[in-house]
């Protein structure tokens, strides 16, 4: 159990969600309209492919679910989810597909 | 709003709904662990309200339970939140030039997958003009956010309703997987994307996720100074 007082809690809910808005409001607030320099640009192109596959690596191969141990349903949803991406180009197909793959395993393999 | 840019905001409600999938687990989850944890009601629902964002909420309720000093709660919750100004950042370019105001409601919106599905639009296709940019932004925004808070609610009220040992942890990698591979459009994509995978697994050992960070940081550079040469060689 949580042994913080009331006020303890809302200051980190109040420090964590102000901290928050002013990281996502960072650039966009100072920044605005003013042109960026080319090779700045070309940096945040690379943003989502920099940060996504860097934050789903550990969640692929060492799944917290499963003691942090490969585990053949997970990597076997994350494979078909990858096919299943190149084949349709989909993104709504892709997750759906995944996620029925994903139970289809579970359900078989255990 | 002009008929162009309802049309624009209605397709980011479509390409929004299957992320659906992965919000509502991961919301009634954070209910329940932290309606387990000690918290109230108006206290699990502000976080997803005032924080909304999963992983760093996830951060902080673990270290109230392990009885960290407040400040310290708040730093190491944030350092997890801080590729939401690299996600800013990345926005400029393509939102830069709408309100301030406007700006303001972007930025309380920025989440993984609102940034990513919007991106994913918008280098898709580069005829947008930023007021469709935005409607479509939107209308992203609109179908997961209060999805996150009910489902939030759902978890702190009924409780774990959700069977345990269902792999329901894996449905972010798969959301986050259908975002990331049609984005590798490019040679300098697919590296940047290897060097984030990389420096994640090398960085591992850092604490407070600055690991992701590191790797996120070379990741854009890799990607950055192989768009370069490519074109250094084209020209």
């Amino acid at each position: 159990m949580i042994t913080f007082t009331t006020t303890q809690i809302w200051l980190v809910i109040a420090g964590l969600g102000l901290g928050s808005y002013l990281l996502r409001l960072s650039f966009l607030g100072i920044i605005g309209n003013r042109e960026l320099p080319e090779w700045v640009l070309r940096h945040l192109r690379y943003t989502a492919v920099a940060v996504m596959p860097g934050m789903i690596t550990p969640l692929i191969l060492f799944p917290q679910a499963t003691g942090g141990t490969l585990d053949a349903t997970r990597m076997g949803a994350a494979a078909a989810t990858i096919a299943i991406s190149l084949w349709t180009r989909n993104t709504t197909l892709t997750i759906f597909g995944g996620a029925a793959v994903l139970f289809a395993l579970h359900f078989s393999l255990s | 709003m002009p008929l162009s840019l309802t049309r624009d905001f209605w397709q980011g409600f479509r390409d929004g709904t299957p992320f659906i999938l992965v919000i509502v687990p991961f919301g009634a989850v954070f209910g329940v662990v932290a309606t387990e944890a000690g918290l109230d009601l108006a206290q699990v629902m502000g976080f997803s309200v005032l924080v909304i964002a999963g992983a760093a909420q996830f951060v902080a309720v673990q270290m109230m339970l392990d009885n960290a000093p407040v400040l310290i709660v708040i730093a190491a919750s944030l350092a997890v939140n801080l590729r939401m100004a690299m996600y800013s950042a990345a926005l400029v370019p393509h939102l830069g030039k709408i309100s301030w105001w406007r700006r303001g409601l972007v930025s309380y919106f920025i989440l993984d997958q609102t940034y990513a599905a919007s991106v994913l639009q918008y280098e898709q296709n580069p005829a947008m003009t930023s007021a469709q940019k935005r409607s479509y932004y939107f209308g992203v925004a609109v179908v997961i956010c209060p999805v996150w808070y009910l489902a939030t609610w759902g978890g702190a009220v009924l409780g774990t309703a959700v069977p345990a040992g269902l792999p329901i942890d894996f449905a972010v990698p798969i959301t986050f997987l259908a975002l990331i591979v049609p984005a590798l459009r490019t040679p300098a994509h697919i590296v940047a994307a290897l060097v984030s995978i990389l420096g994640v697994l090398v960085f591992a050992f850092l604490p407070f996720n600055l690991g992701l960070l590191i790797a996120a940081v070379l990741a854009m550079m890799a990607g950055a100074e192989v768009e370069r040469r490519i074109r250094a060689r084209a020209a």
